[in-house]
């Protein structure tokens, strides 16, 4: 699904800053991997070059088979509405716009008729229990509702791959075991999945750990976390 | 581009900020409110003082004989010489460009006293004779009967047309005039038309309200004069200049009358189309003053817009940035920014533009659009041609608004809305 070979990024500022030193990594369809590092490591510059948000200096980049490079702005965003499923630490859902709109969004990019994209939007809520939440706005919702919301909204569009950055970073833990628990249920349909995380006990939910550090993977680790009782590991 | 969708999507950032959306908008409405004024009070002057002139052959000149002011072919200077009917067929013969002429003759009280009357009433009138095409160049509105025609002419009958005042005064405004007899510096007229002057500002010789009308010939008869006649006036035909006819016209009536080529001074001129050309720079100069403040008060309306679209994209860069993460294309964020300016624009602008019409049609009410004398304000409402340069204006201040923040939006890039702060 995901094949990346010797990627390489540098961040030109003040100080041109090497962050990616070369990364070679196989994800296979319907993975649960999980990158993990310190900050500063490259993971989540990793994980917006996997997400096609930004390019790589050097190296090459398959999604799903197809060589991602030197992408126009139209490609990028009709690979990443089609192919990939956002969800990130801070939600970011539009704030004035219902949990229904929300998740229809994706749909309206790619230029689904209202009645059908918000038919497609309910389904998703009434399947993470917020049907009853569809008209109400990202305020009213409480952290771990949002970032349903933002999960029915990165699966609106059937993706191939999920892109997860820090999903529970801003969740307590109760709440954050509920959304592992989906994510990996997600993953179970067949979806691909990767999740940044700098928690041991997120990384530990997922089958494989991609150790990051100053650039380069350090180690990958197969994980079997049907062997833990998840909801006591997480902190 | 304007499917319901579309409009959801533009109204609800619009709707966002009310207060906001709405002072901007209060900018372009201004700008719009105040050119629609100025074009409609531009418009009332214009009409007010074009109603001044109106009915006044405005290419007309006139030409009166005075004394000579140089000896020439043993004439002495100071010599008065008269126009005869012979001049009009030399003109007409040789001045090419020459579109209508008319010989005039006039006539008053010798003493200063009553010479019109009617019965035994009487007052003091010019008198005027003329030819029928008189009435295409001092035009005036018949109130009863008819103008001198051909076979008043031919037939030098004994014939008047009354000004207005003249009948009014005499005869009395409510009844019937024609087929009156009216006695005119000793000679009776039968009344076979009534005159209103269209124009009372206006006139050479006297207000044609205020003038007994006689056939040319028959005034030529009755006072003697032969085939001679008081002044002429001529218009300009389509594509001459009237200077040069003018030059033309003024040496041809000094060589057939033996006055010197040089002599300027042997005759008087009216040029009407000068005196109206200067109204016309007047008018084109109000009008661009108009359009450059209307203008200047709409862009600063506009800038108004763009500079709170600007901070506003500044605002939303991280819903830019989601919504380019989740597959909206470059195009889709430009439309957007655009659409949500015009969509600002066109509802204040039109807005401004309804009420601008309304409040000058209601001015318009008030002022009415009758001419008379004293009034130099009339019908202050913008024309049709004008609203629809206004609308397009407006769409266009739209688009213009929305460029550069639309600029602007496309620059944020997906990234920059999942970076965490």
């Amino acid at each position: 699904m995901i094949k990346l070979e010797n990627i390489n990024k540098t961040y030109f500022g003040a100080q041109p800053l090497h962050v990616l030193k070369g990364i070679n990594l196989n994800v296979e369809e319907g993975e649960l991997v999980s990158i993990m590092g310190a900050s500063g490591s490259g993971k989540s510059t990793l994980l917006n070059i996997i997400g096609i948000l930004d390019n790589y200096d050097d190296g090459d980049y398959y999604l799903a088979g197809k060589l991602v490079k030197n992408l126009s702005e139209n490609q990028a965003a009709e690979f990443r509405n089609k192919l990939i499923g956002f969800i990130f630490q801070s939600f970011n859902l539009i704030p004035f716009k219902t949990a229904l709109e929300n998740v229809a969004l994706p749909l309206f990019y790619q230029g689904v008729n209202r009645k059908k994209r918000n038919m497609m939007a309910m389904e998703y809520l009434e399947r993470f229990g917020l049907k009853d939440w569809a008209d109400h706005y990202p305020n009213e919702l409480s952290g771990g509702q949002k970032q349903r919301v933002s999960i029915a909204r990165a699966l609106v569009t059937s993706p191939k791959l999920i892109l997860a950055d820090e999903p529970t970073g801003a969740l307590d833990s109760k709440t954050s075991a509920e959304v592992m628990q989906i994510l990996r249920e997600v993953n179970a349909t067949g979806i691909t999945m990767v999740i940044v995380t700098h928690e041991s006990g997120i990384a530990n939910l997922t089958r494989k750990i991609v150790h990051l550090k100053d650039g380069l993977i350090e180690s990958i680790q197969e994980n079997d976390p049907d062997k833990m009782d998840f909801t006591k590991e997480i902190k | 581009m304007f499917d319901l969708d579309n409009i959801n999507e533009i109204w609800q950032t619009i709707a966002r900020n009310k207060t906001r959306s709405l002072l901007t908008a209060f900018g372009v409405f201004w700008g719009i409110f105040i050119l629609v004024v100025l074009l409609a009070c531009g418009n009332g002057f214009d009409n007010g003082i074009r109603s001044q002139v109106e009915g006044f052959a405005t290419n007309s000149t006139f030409i009166i004989p005075t004394n000579t002011t140089e000896a020439y072919k043993g004439y002495q200077k100071g010599r008065s010489w008269e126009l005869n009917m012979s001049d009009m067929e030399a003109i007409r013969r040789k001045v090419k460009g020459v579109d209508m002429i008319s010989p005039i003759s006039s006539n008053y009280s010798y003493n200063g006293e009553n010479n019109v009357f009617f019965g035994i009433k009487g007052s003091n009138f010019g008198m005027k004779g003329v030819l029928p095409n008189y009435n295409e160049i001092d035009r005036g509105k018949i109130l009863y009967g008819r103008f001198i025609n051909e076979t008043d002419i031919n037939e030098a009958r004994k014939v008047c047309v009354l000004g207005k005042k003249v009948y009014e005064d005499l005869i009395g405004a409510d009844k019937n005039p024609l087929g009156l007899m009216v006695k005119a510096n000793g000679i009776y007229y039968q009344v076979i038309g009534v005159v209103e002057a269209y124009n009372a500002n206006v006139s050479v010789g006297g207000s044609m309200n205020e003038t007994v009308i006689l056939p040319l010939t028959t005034m030529q008869i009755a006072y003697h004069t032969g085939d001679k006649f008081d002044f002429f006036v001529f218009t300009t035909a389509r594509g001459y200049k009237t200077k040069s006819l003018q030059e033309e016209v003024k040496a041809l009536l000094r060589e057939r009358h033996d006055i010197a080529p040089t002599d300027d001074g042997a005759m008087m001129m009216f040029d009407f189309e000068q005196l109206f050309m200067v109204f016309e720079y007047l008018f084109l100069g109000i009008k661009i003053l108009i359009w450059i403040v209307g203008l200047g008060t709409l862009l600063s309306g506009v800038v108004g817009v763009s500079n709170i679209m600007l901070v506003t994209i500044k605002e939303r860069t991280r819903e830019i940035g989601v919504r380019r993460a989740l597959g909206a294309k470059p195009a889709v964020i430009i439309r957007q920014v655009i659409a949500e300016s015009l969509l600002l624009t066109i509802l204040a602008g039109i807005v401004g533009l309804v009420i601008g019409v309304a409040i000058m049609a209601v001015v318009a009410k008030f002022v009415g659009n009758t001419p008379s004398p004293d009034v130099m304000f009339l019908d202050p409402q913008i024309g049709f041609s004008a609203a629809i340069a206004a609308t397009v204006i407006i769409v266009l201040s739209g688009l213009m608004a929305g460029v550069l923040p639309a600029t602007r939006a496309i620059q944020i890039k997906a990234i920059d809305a999942i970076r965490e702060e």
